[in-house]
């Protein structure tokens, strides 16, 4: 009796770790506290192993944080499961996946929203968030009718912080004496998934005048899209397309392609191509962009098109330069 | 919450949670089971996870270590009727002592200074987190329960403040502070058995573990051997009588939240100097509100804290394997075994009490009437 249950523990054993992993190349994700359903960044990099994992039928090894200490535990874990590459989900995992990075040099390592790790098997990604903001903050003062636009951040940080200060330069672009309302969610990290907190913030800045609102406050943000769509007002999706959410109350949104960056990373392990450094992803790179189909077709009148898109093609030229609030801590406006 | 039938003393404390975790393991097996997953599998890469594999057991004890605190802090205020759920924003705020006291003389002193320096800052910072809310309820009659509750928004508000702003790390955008020098850091269990020459995998475990088994101590010898202690007691039993009695009620109150956010802001010598060794954004994780059960699981008595924290330690660690191991497995159905085990072994503790007393008189194990 006791033989069989051995065998049969034996058995399940054997399969679990037979089941997909048969050859060399072994991926792995560490998601960060928001979990890889939360309708926004986590989610965004789940797409894009989601597409490569049906493209190449690799199984992706993963694991959703739930606390500081776990990310390099489940890095470390990875590693000793025979991963090849890893890839972190957020800033929050910069100091693990440079700490996991240096023990193994063998393997590799990739991350995003990170740019100042300095590892020769880590490959970083980091976006110019500020940019694809420019671009919707024109949007958002081309559509406004009451001069007054608003913002709606997760939490204080210096990341939330270049969404806006590149959303408000957009704005002061179209219409330098435009006001742009701003708020953060909170303080803690419940901040990204607190919806009702979203919609609150999104009618107190329609009753001071904002009829379009920008959001980058992760679950939060549909909050605000809701309460906008509610009042008739406009809202501005992020990082997703997030425009078929409330069509034809969703302006447009903000583009930050973190499922490429997954997808990349994945393809490239696989291929053999894998090189290491910084990935700056703007406009130019189509690592940042604005959503356009067919939910605001009827939103973006052709005049508003035209700027943007010359804004764009200006951008990409170097002919404006988006100021980027992290090299300085500061905003021009 | 007492049973009816009076159980002696080794039922109440060893068989009933005995019971109480038997019953919600086999309820959680339930649930594995319906996932499709073989739930005897689960609990042996569980139980493997949390004491087998190596450095397992160093992650384990590592959670107990935040657990024992914050669930010391939770009783100590328990004991003069007090409900302190503001854990959570003292062990922040303690971070921020143990942090700023390490970032600022690391580099100059040594480490047998540093420590117990970042000690102290850390039971300082948390004892005035504790007992402001404690002075509002004892002369201004503030509830407590409120006033805890907003002062962990008020910690959170003002480390995101701080950590984004004044004491950020340059050259980087996450928001947290610069890494402590070497000898702001407390002293890793593995790395120190390995210089006895004994090979331990590497794990968080650090002395702070020490430090809160000598804070256990501390709370025993607090409370039932000192006069204060007394007295907080008698406070809790009956303010009115302890009044009548002579002992300075507000004093009382307000001591006892001190004494309670000092072993909350404890908790930031394992996170900050202890694991992080630096000062990060969230460090708490929970572990606060978590003490709330810890005391309620343990009776608010040391020994009783010591075997929860390890329960709790033991699910965290052995939680995330289980996470690792099965696909179907998620943080999410992780969250759920856990919370089942609370329910059964805290809010649900006495539901099994009248039955196991009935069966214990049948047995001729205790006298009484049935």
């Amino acid at each position: 009796m006791q033989n069989i249950l051995k065998i049969v523990i034996v058995g399940i054993f054997a399969m679990l770790s037979s089941v997909a992993w048969a050859e060399g190349f072994k991926p792995a994700v560490i998601y960060d506290m928001g979990g890889k359903f939360d309708k926004s960044f986590n989610e965004g990099v789940y797409n894009g192993i989601k597409r490569f994992e049906e493209e190449t039928g690799v199984k992706v090894m993963d694991f959703e944080v739930t606390n500081e200490t776990q990310r390099e535990q489940a890095m470390q874990r990875m590693a000793k499961r025979g991963a090849t590459v890893i890839l972190g989900v957020g800033f929050a995992q910069a100091d693990a996946i440079n700490k996991v990075a240096s023990e193994h040099p063998d393997k590799q390592f990739a991350i995003i929203d990170v740019n100042w790790l300095d590892q020769p098997n880590l490959r970083q990604y980091a976006f110019k968030e500020h940019e694809g903001s420019y671009l919707v903050g024109m949007a958002a003062a081309l559509a406004s009718k009451t001069g007054k636009v608003g913002f709606v951040g997760g939490m204080d940080i210096a990341l939330i912080r270049a969404f806006a200060c590149g959303y408000v330069q957009g704005v002061k672009k179209v219409n330098a004496d435009m006001e742009v309302l701003q708020n953060m969610t909170g303080t803690t990290p419940a901040a990204w998934n607190n919806p009702g907190k979203g919609a609150e913030l999104a009618q107190s800045q329609i009753d001071r005048g904002a009829d379009v609102i920008y959001q980058a406050a992760g679950g939060t943000g549909i909050g605000v899209i809701r309460a906008a769509a509610d009042a008739g007002k406009f809202s501005i999706g992020v990082d997703s397309n997030q425009n078929h959410l409330a069509p034809g109350s969703v302006l447009t949104s903000m583009l930050k392609r973190v499922d490429v960056a997954a997808y990349e990373t994945m393809k490239d392990a696989m291929s053999g191509k894998f090189d290491t450094g910084v990935r700056s992803l703007g406009l130019a790179e189509a690592g940042v962009g604005w959503a356009l189909d067919e939910h605001n077709a009827k939103l973006i009148s052709d005049d508003m098109k035209a700027q943007i898109e010359a804004a764009s093609a200006d951008i990409v030229a170097g002919k404006i330069t988006v100021h980027d609030y992290r090299s300085d801590s500061s905003c021009p406006n | 919450m007492t049973p009816p039938h009076a159980l002696p003393r080794w039922a109440d404390v060893f068989v009933l949670p005995m019971i109480n975790i038997v019953v919600a393991l086999m309820v959680c097996g339930l649930i594995v089971l319906a996932l499709g997953e073989n739930p005897f599998v689960a609990i042996v890469v569980m139980l493997k996870g949390a004491f087998v594999y190596p450095g397992s057991l160093g992650y384990t004890l590592y959670y107990t270590t935040n657990f024992i605190f914050t669930g010391l802090a939770v009783a100590v205020a328990s004991h003069a009727m007090m409900f302190n759920i503001g854990g959570e924003g003292q062990a922040y705020i303690g971070g921020l002592g143990a942090g700023l006291a390490a970032l600022w003389l690391a580099p100059m002193l040594p480490l047998v200074l540093v420590i117990p320096i970042a000690i102290l800052a850390a039971a300082l910072f948390g004892a005035v987190w504790g007992l402001i809310p404690g002075y509002l309820q004892a002369y201004r009659g503030s509830q407590i329960v409120i006033t805890t509750i907003m002062f962990n928004f008020i910690a959170s508000a003002i480390m995101v403040w701080l950590l984004a702003g004044a004491l950020m790390q340059p050259g980087q955008q996450s928001p947290q502070t610069p890494q402590l020098a070497v000898s702001g850091q407390m002293p890793k269990v593995h790395d120190l058995l390995n210089g006895l020459s004994l090979n331990v995998a590497s794990s968080p475990l650090n002395l702070s573990f020490l430090l809160a088994l000598a804070a256990l101590a501390g709370f025993w010898f607090l409370i039932w051997k000192t006069r204060i202690g007394y007295e907080i007691r008698a406070v809790g039993q009956n303010p009115k009588a302890a009044h009548y009695a002579g002992i300075n009620v507000p004093m009382v109150i307000v001591f006892a939240l001190a004494v309670s956010g000092a072993c909350a802001g404890l908790m930031a010598t394992n996170e900050v100097l202890g694991v992080q060794h630096r000062v990060v954004l969230n460090f708490t994780s929970g572990y606060g509100f978590a003490g709330i059960a810890i005391a309620l699981m343990g009776r608010n008595h040391p020994i009783g804290i010591f075997f929860a924290s390890l329960l709790f330690g033991a699910l965290y660690q052995g939680g995330a394997e289980l996470d690792f191991e099965f696909q179907s497995i998620t943080r999410e159905i992780v969250l759920l075994i856990q919370g089942l085990i609370v329910l059964f072994s805290g809010a649900l503790a006495y539901m099994f009490a009248n039955p196991l007393a009935r069966l214990l008189l049948r047995l001729k194990l205790i006298g009484g009437e049935a």
